[in-house]
């Protein structure tokens, strides 16, 4: 598959397309397509295409310090910056995890 | 991945949110960055290998472990209750550094061309330069803070915790921007002390206003609590006795924006959390356990598990308001026997932990985790059928007496119960016949008495004529530390002497 990437815990990612940022949770190992706004997510230091537009079907926006999974919930991502693009994996779109129900502990 | 990102992402979508409060001094999420940003070039700019603090708590806290992280090296806090002599061995482990003081620890720190130390203030207002602030490294491994443990016997450890360590903490346990807008967090312990650091990176990630006390006194955290419409607070089981105590019969009323107290730290007495709960109906009470190596909470006993556990009749259900809860998502929790078999409940054994936020790690000494991962805490405790976590105190406390293992704990409360009684601490003292036997440190209530022989025979009756102290003395105080620890090797130290003495 075209533009797919190795998902290592801890990996940061940045769309082509708008501002979203993300960080790897946890993700399966093997190589995954990763998408914001329809074109394939980059590496956070690398330039990304001068022609790549945000897909307007592919513009639900991706929200900061949300996490956002898969149907399984085998791969998870944390937004680190909010964008325009909403995700996907694989070519199928990823869905906000439910928030935690903690009590601060310190 | 670094730890940074915590701060990123709380000025990116909060910036003008209060995160630091301390006096008359704020800085907003915004300001807390640039301010971190600013000290990282410095930091890098000095060839610095550490970022290290000798100060009480002040927004250079919160600020060095940023800027530390921004500028790739590792934060290290160091207790400033220490000695001189100690301060500057630890100071000699770090060097090259670059280590803000304040006026009065400068004055502890002996000059050397490989330490460069800078005022707090300095600190706090580098200079915005051209200069780009530096791109934090990703490296997951890179060592974020160093913590310096009170070692029991020997130099004190140098125990490490990785950006990936924290990180898995924080995401695992946090949910960002959870704090409301008005949310604050009134905080007491001191920077060198793990509740101190993930103190500052939880409430960044949450977004939520820290109120700084640079120390621990009932009447002013009071005063704190009121000025700055407190909601949360973290303290230590001897702050919530000492704030009890000052409050008398005068509850909720003095407190009435509190929502939240979080306590760790040490075993709280029950008494105490019983009439906490009383005082503050509102208040949701959460006990966390955890430790220097685990980058803080493993496991928590919440605000519904209190609730319940008071509310019950049953004591099985009841005696939970002694426990330290369950395990967090985040972590695996297992007690084993002395030979790594797995117990089940009500089996007293040692507590293993494993999970992305367990360093377990020290300087020198590498990593203590086994081949699946498990650290070994060295906490006895046992769970309960549903899973609730007791502690049973520290394995190097267990008193072993002709091959039977005694825990101090049961010891203890059996003495803790006589009414005469104050404070009790049960310790090992070497004996010929059975190798150790329990010795213990009583402090009596004001104006009470009791015989040697009349303790000696409660613990005989309760228990078991095993358990039965040999040793019994009393004293004014029992020796703490600043966290409200009792030190236990102090007192034993006094029996070893008073042992060897009878012997010799």
């Amino acid at each position: 598959m075209l533009n797919t990437a190795v998902l290592k815990a801890g990996a940061r990612f940045k769309s082509a397309v708008c501002d979203t940022q993300v960080m790897v949770i946890k993700a399966p190992a093997g190589e995954h397509l990763l998408s914001c706004g329809g074109s394939a997510m980059i590496a956070a230091s690398s330039t990304p295409p001068a022609d790549a537009k945000l897909d307007p079907n592919a513009a639900g926006e991706t929200l900061i310090g949300k996490r956002y999974v898969n149907a399984d919930e085998s791969v998870e991502l944390l937004c680190t910056k909010g964008g325009k693009g909403s995700l996907a994996l694989n070519g199928t779109p990823l869905e906000v995890k439910q928030a935690k129900q903690l009590p601060s502990s310190d | 991945m670094n730890i940074a990102m915590i701060l990123d992402m709380a000025a990116e979508a909060f910036g003008d949110r209060v995160a630091v409060v301390s006096g008359d001094s704020r800085y907003t999420y915004a300001e807390l960055r640039v301010a971190a940003q600013c000290a990282a070039i410095a930091v890098r700019d000095s060839g610095a290998r550490y970022l290290a603090l000798l100060d009480v708590n002040s927004p250079a806290a919160p600020v060095a472990i940023f800027a530390a992280a921004y500028a790739g090296v590792s934060y290290v806090p160091l207790n400033y209750r220490l000695t001189r002599a100690e301060i500057n061995e630890l100071v000699d482990r770090i060097a090259p550094a670059l280590l803000i003081v304040n006026a009065d620890t400068r004055a502890l720190v002996d000059p050397r061309a490989d330490v460069q130390l800078i005022d707090r203030a300095d600190f706090l207002s580098m200079p915005a330069t051209d200069t780009v602030a530096p791109e934090p490294a990703e490296d997951p491994r890179a060592v974020a803070v160093q913590l310096f443990t009170s070692g029991t016997t020997g130099k004190p450890k140098a125990a490490i915790l990785r950006h990936e360590n924290l990180m898995s903490y924080i995401v695992g346990t946090v949910e960002f921007a959870a704090a409301e807008e008005d949310d604050a967090i009134l905080v007491t312990v001191p920077p060198y002390h793990i509740a101190g650091i993930s103190s500052v990176l939880s409430s960044t990630y949450a977004c939520r206003r820290m109120v700084q006390l640079e120390n621990f006194e009932a009447k002013a955290w009071l005063e704190a609590c009121a000025r700055e419409n407190v909601s949360n607070a973290f303290i230590v089981p001897t702050m919530l006795s000492r704030i009890v105590e000052h409050l008398g019969t005068r509850g909720a009323a003095e407190l009435p924006t509190l929502r939240a107290l979080a306590y760790g730290g040490g075993k709280m007495p029950q008494s105490t959390i019983e009439r906490a709960m009383q005082l503050f109906p509102q208040v949701d009470f959460t006990n966390a356990y955890g430790l220097t190596e685990t980058s803080s909470t493993i496991a928590v006993l919440g605000p519904d598990d209190h609730r319940v556990a008071a509310a019950s009749g049953d004591p099985a259900i009841r005696r939970r308001l002694a426990s330290v809860g369950k395990p967090t998502a985040a972590v695996e929790i297992e007690v084993r026997d002395e030979e790594g078999r797995v117990l089940g409940p009500e089996e007293a054994g040692l507590v293993f932990v494993r999970g992305g936020q367990v360093s377990g790690e020290y300087l020198a000494l590498g990593s203590q985790l086994d081949a699946d991962g498990w650290f070994p805490t060295r906490d006895r405790g046992y769970t309960d059928a549903e899973g609730f976590l007791f502690l049973d105190g520290r394995a190097d406390d267990v008193i072993v007496r002709g091959g039977e293992n005694i825990s101090p704990g049961e010891i203890e409360d059996v003495l803790l119960s006589h009414p005469a009684v104050a404070d009790a601490a049960v310790v090992a003292m070497p004996d010929e016949q059975w190798g150790e036997v329990a010795a213990a440190a009583i402090v009596l209530k004001a104006g009470a008495s009791v015989t040697v022989a009349e303790l000696q025979e409660r613990v005989k009756q309760q228990l078991r004529s095993s358990r039965v102290p040999q040793a019994i003395v009393f004293r004014d105080a029992l020796p703490y530390n600043e966290l409200g620890k009792v030190l236990r090797r102090v007192i034993r130290q006094e029996f070893v002497q008073a042992a060897s003495a009878l012997s010799a």
